[in-house]
């Protein structure tokens, strides 16, 4: 999950790390006080959950209190590269002397984490990584041994930190490393941390990522999630537990068990999708190994409530579940909806496989849903519902 | 032969008094595997019948070692013990760690890495998030169904369990030496190149199918150990090609971010390293038959 910048300050305050006053607001008028309350003048920040919001105009200087008003009011409902601004925070203006760039994340390749430091902070770090690729040093950080001070040190050596502020950085290094770390994030990065007129250290952006597996022992973190810009039809299937991915421009629903199979599932059906006009998946739907009747009409309620849904395809291997039991859920589940006073009024394709696949398709057969179509193979499955998403 | 896990190998289970211990044990135990035990501090001592077979209860994995001479473990515990759980076997010393666990914090798994590299890796870890492995007629470590198909010479190593099952309900008729389902986590202990190097070595694989999917590059890192050390036919399939960018598509490590871990460029890193790569599961199996045929 990703923050917003206003949520990684907070984190940052929470661990000690010296980050400026500020404050975050969602109408224009509540910025005059904000801001003579940070001293009547503020820096205006777009919260946007993507880069490049300074170029898009998304971060102004108020001089006064009635300005900042006016800033706000100038960036609020502003669109940056396809995310929409809801918010701005209020900043303390600072006197930047220097700009610099850190970050601890996960290096996958290497099974380990991963410290990058550079003295060419402010800028877009990729830009950095390409155009002068010396300019950022990368430190691997052992799990186990973390960033002890002899770390920190290393890291600031390694990326040429100048020595009058080398002590200051390897304090904020640590105490990041502890956001990191108590946070269960996979990335914390500061850009810029910034060296004030009066020689202090200062996060003056940050963007930290936390770890959704994490959740058992950061009960603190549901609360960070954007619970407004999720889809209505994602945040409805959270609400129920399901794994559930929208995909855009889509009108293949799929339901499926297992990530691997309801990933190939969505690449089969866009495939077979070439050969009618293009149709695609409008989904991702993982209702795991279980597969009960209940999470079975969970799944198909949050499908067909999908408006550009005009088939569906479950594709079911059984494993560890029967097939039987699966295809006893869905007769259950289409039972269930139908109890509900939903009517059911798009066509479903079945492929079931593997452990009773046999007993599994008896059920439906004989279950004869006029809806239900089954095909044995899970290619000619998805052809078969592309072909119905396509009438 | 088969790789990592044969009918000699004696396997405990942490986590055997718990639900789905308890539903694997007995299932592993249906599919022929000898399991010697089960760990439970607060249990030892006891026993658990399974249907007739009566399975001691011993307080850590030490023990359970000394007393039975285990060499796998199979790891059932839930997702906030897991850490604690890998790093006793490791401390053990127990030659295999099979982490079932599903929803693994990333920072746990990179701990119990770390710690298995300081101790000298003694332990080889498979998972966590993954299903287990098997060796078709003599093992099953896990939870993959040991009734889908039957010994052979194809070896599979996949990401994903359920591709594994589908996989091997594919290619049934001619059966299995090892199918290890390595997880799809961001960090896993065995990875596609600890398989493939086993399979290489192994008298009883004639042909390997490596499954992938998308985030990180493991695939690109595996097609160029094929290239450089991999004589056997290898036939590939990745998941994820109508992913969309930032999404976290089920496991906790399929992601594309930015434009890296991309289906199209795992696909073409394997293919120029001579894999022969599906465009859906039936097609990889496909093309895994015509090569054996034409062997």
């Amino acid at each position: 999950m990703d923050l917003f910048e206003y949520q990684a300050r907070d984190l940052f305050a929470k661990h000690d790390v010296p980050v400026l006053a500020g404050e975050v607001i969602d109408t224009p008028e509540a910025a005059r006080e904000a801001t003579e309350r940070l001293g009547g003048r503020a820096v205006v920040k777009a919260q946007v959950k993507t880069g490049g919001r300074g170029k898009a105009g998304g971060v102004k200087l108020a001089a006064d209190p009635a300005d900042a008003v006016e800033k706000a009011r100038a960036i609020l409902g502003m669109d940056i590269k396809g995310h929409t601004v809801h918010r701005v925070m209020l900043a303390q203006t600072a006197d930047i002397v220097d700009e610099y760039y850190v970050s601890f994340l996960l290096d996958r390749t290497n099974r380990t984490f991963l410290a990058m430091a550079s003295v060419e902070g402010g800028v877009e770090i990729e830009e950095v990584a390409v155009s002068n690729p010396e300019a950022l040093a990368k430190v691997p950080v052992d799990a186990v041994e973390g960033v002890t001070e002899a770390k920190a040190r290393e890291i600031v050596e390694t990326a040429k930190f100048p020595a009058e502020i080398a002590d200051q950085v390897v304090d904020v290094l640590q105490r990041l490393w502890t956001v990191f770390v108590e946070e269960d994030a996979l990335l914390v990065e500061v850009n810029p941390l910034v060296k004030t007129g009066d020689g202090r250290i200062v996060a003056l952006d940050g963007k930290v990522s936390l770890d959704a597996n994490a959740e058992f022992r950061q009960p603190d973190h549901a609360a960070l999630e954007d619970k407004a810009a999720a889809n209505p039809l994602e945040a409805a299937a959270k609400e129920r537990g399901l794994n559930y991915v929208k995909l855009d421009g889509g009108s293949v629903g799929i339901i499926g068990n297992g990530a691997g199979l309801v990933m190939s599932t969505l690449d089969v059906v866009a495939y077979a999708g070439e050969a009618h006009g293009g149709v695609k998946p409008a989904n991702f739907l993982d209702i795991g190994g279980g597969a009960s009747a209940e999470v079975m009409a969970n799944g198909l309620e949050i499908i067909l409530g999908d408006p550009e849904v005009t088939s569906v395809f479950v594709n079911v291997f059984g494993g560890i579940t029967a097939c039987d039991a699966v295809a006893n859920g869905i007769v259950q589940a289409l039972e269930l909806l139908k109890s509900k006073g939903e009517s059911v009024s798009k066509p479903l394709v079945v492929r079931l496989d593997g452990n009773n696949a046999e007993l599994g398709r008896k059920i439906l057969t004989d279950a004869a849903h006029p809806l239900v179509e089954q095909v044995d193979t899970m290619d000619g499955a998805a052809a078969r519902a592309a072909e119905l998403a396509a009438k | 032969m088969a790789i990592f896990l044969t009918k000699e190998s004696k396997v405990i289970v942490q986590g055997m008094t718990g639900s789905e211990g308890q539903k694997h044990t007995r299932r592993m135990l249906a599919s022929g595997t000898n399991i010697v035990g089960g760990v439970n501090p607060r249990k030892a001592g006891q026993t658990v019948d399974f249907d007739g077979t009566e399975v001691p209860v011993f307080g850590g994995v030490k023990d359970a070692i000394e007393a039975t001479g285990a060499d796998v473990t199979v790891i059932f515990v839930p997702e906030k013990f897991t850490k604690d759980a890998v790093i006793e076997a490791i401390d053990a010393e127990i030659p295999l760690a099979v982490v079932i666990t599903e929803g693994v914090a990333v920072h746990d798994t990179a701990t119990f890495w770390s710690y298995a590299g300081q101790k000298g890796n003694k332990t080889r870890i498979i998972g966590p998030n993954c299903p287990g492995l098997i060796t078709p007629g003599q093992s099953n470590a896990g939870i993959i169904p040991a009734d889908i198909t039957k010994p052979g010479r194809i070896g599979l190593v996949s990401k994903s369990g359920t591709l594994t099952y589908q996989m091997m309900y594919e290619l049934r008729d001619l059966g299995f030496s090892s199918c290890v389902g390595i997880g799809g986590d961001p960090i896993i202990g065995t990875t596609h190149i600890d398989a493939l190097a086993a399979f290489e070595a192994d008298p009883d694989t004639d042909l390997i199918v490596m499954i992938g999917e998308i985030g990180g590059d493991a695939e690109e890192r595996a097609a160029d150990f094929i290239k450089a050390n991999v004589t056997k036919p290898v036939v590939g399939y990745v998941a994820g090609f109508t992913a969309p960018e930032g999404k976290t598509m089920g496991h906790a490590g399929a992601i594309v971010s930015g434009s890296s871990g991309t289906a199209q460029a795992k696909q073409e890193a394997l293919e120029a390293a001579g894999v022969k790569v599906g465009k859906t599961p039936s097609e990889t199996a496909r093309l895994a038959r015509e090569l054996l045929a034409a062997d």
